[in-house]
């Protein structure tokens, strides 16, 4: 039982660490933190797993956790395909409205090179992404 | 009274289609002059957007891809922004004929009840196209089953060449879908109360660059717009009046 206190109290670090250097919002940090907490429980207390595969009838522990564990993966996958959908459909709107100003701004500016122009706006806003992402990795 | 007249809008969307953008465009100038042109530059990798400028359309250039779907909406909202009446999608590739958009026009004015006209391939028995019996099979199940949901014949619901009114332009800029739109549009159209009738027209085979629907992506387009046409239909639509706006996954407010 050791080794499994062991590993939940690492996945407990990880997630913390995580959350610290802003890596993972404080949103899914509390889902982690509690499954992390569920698995430090669990490990160190052994009897209570028994109990529980006990109660809801089935007759290896273990099976239970994986039931449970499955059970609680796939409902986070389900979670986070729904944010997908959602975030694409937010950035296909952001695509759409981005398009049409730069399309107003070109039609109010002929001159000064306006193909260029929005060449440089795509340029600027990936840049200062990867400047971004690049600022975060030192102070990790 | 204000007897400003109709102002029309032809929506190409073109993606990677360098080599066939400009004639579109001409052509549209020459054979369809009534109408302005706006092309949805949809993320292409080629010069795509310098042709279309330089043969005189407008440009929204989309900054990726964002298919089919998400590039004919941009149309609409640009279509909406700028306050035409009527506003057409011409496809970038060459298959849809400019000069047949006159009798998509004439169908619309002979009935103010029409919302959209869809210029379809198979109305008139034994049209001149082509296509694999795969396809043409694929095509004619979605036209069954929309003629049975809609309760008016539908013979080509897989087609983009279509003419849309104000209404349709304003329910489609708020919401359209996105991966291959035409099929699920027309059932958005019925539960939306818009009308939509065909009318006979040819369609040439692509002048340049590629279908978007590959053989080993039509499988996966029966089975997205098999799910879109079920799920559309048991969809809660709220419509108290015709083309009432929809709750979409993404709300906008207004456009800019």
């Amino acid at each position: 039982m050791p080794a499994g206190i062991i590993f939940a109290v690492v996945v407990f670090a990880l997630v913390f660490e995580m959350v610290r250097r802003r890596r993972l919002g404080e949103r899914y940090a509390i889902l982690w933190l509690a499954a992390a907490l569920a698995l430090v429980v669990l490990a160190s207390w052994g009897g209570l797993l028994a109990s529980i595969s006990h109660a809801v009838g089935i007759k290896t522990p273990s099976n239970a956790f994986f039931v449970i564990a499955f059970t609680f993966l796939l409902l986070l996958v389900l979670h986070f395909s729904s944010v997908a959908s959602r975030l694409a459909d937010e950035t296909r709107v952001l695509a759409q409205r981005l398009a049409l100003l730069e399309q107003r701004l070109r039609a109010q500016e002929p001159v000064n090179g306006s193909e260029d122009e929005d060449e440089d706006l795509i340029t600027v806003a990936a840049s200062s992404r990867s400047s971004r992402t690049a600022s975060r990795r030192p102070r990790g | 009274m204000d007897f400003r007249p109709d102002s029309f809008l032809a929506i190409v969307p073109a993606y990677n289609e360098a080599g066939s953008v400009a004639g579109v465009v001409e052509s549209l100038r020459v054979e369809a002059p009534e109408f302005d042109v706006v092309v949805i530059d949809d993320g292409s990798t080629d010069d795509t957007a310098a042709r279309a400028a330089a043969a005189g359309a407008a440009v929204i250039r989309l900054p990726f891809n964002l298919g089919i779907g998400g590039a004919v909406q941009a149309g609409f909202l640009y279509a909406q922004a700028h306050g035409y009446d009527y506003a057409a999608q011409v496809d970038g590739d060459g298959q849809h004929e400019p000069a047949e958009l006159a009798s998509l026009v004439e169908a619309m004015r002979a009935d103010p009840s029409i919302d959209v006209v869809c210029g379809s391939r198979f109305v008139a028995p034994g049209g001149g196209y082509r296509a694999p019996l795969s396809r043409r099979t694929g095509i004619q199940l979605f036209a069954l089953a929309l003629s049975a949901i809609s309760r008016q014949r539908v013979t080509d619901p897989t087609s983009g060449f279509r003419l849309y009114n104000r209404r349709a332009i304003r329910l489609f800029a708020g919401d359209y879908p996105h991966d291959y739109p035409e099929v699920e549009a027309v059932l958005l159209l019925h539960a939306h109360r818009l009308r939509m009738i065909e009318v006979p027209v040819e369609m040439h085979h692509r002048n340049s660059g590629r279908s978007s629907i590959t053989k080993s992506r039509s499988l996966y387009y029966m089975v997205k717009v098999s799910l879109a046409l079920l799920v559309g239909l048991l969809r809660r639509r709220v419509v108290v009046e015709r083309a009432d706006p929809v709750p979409v996954t993404a709300p906008r407010r207004g456009v800019g």
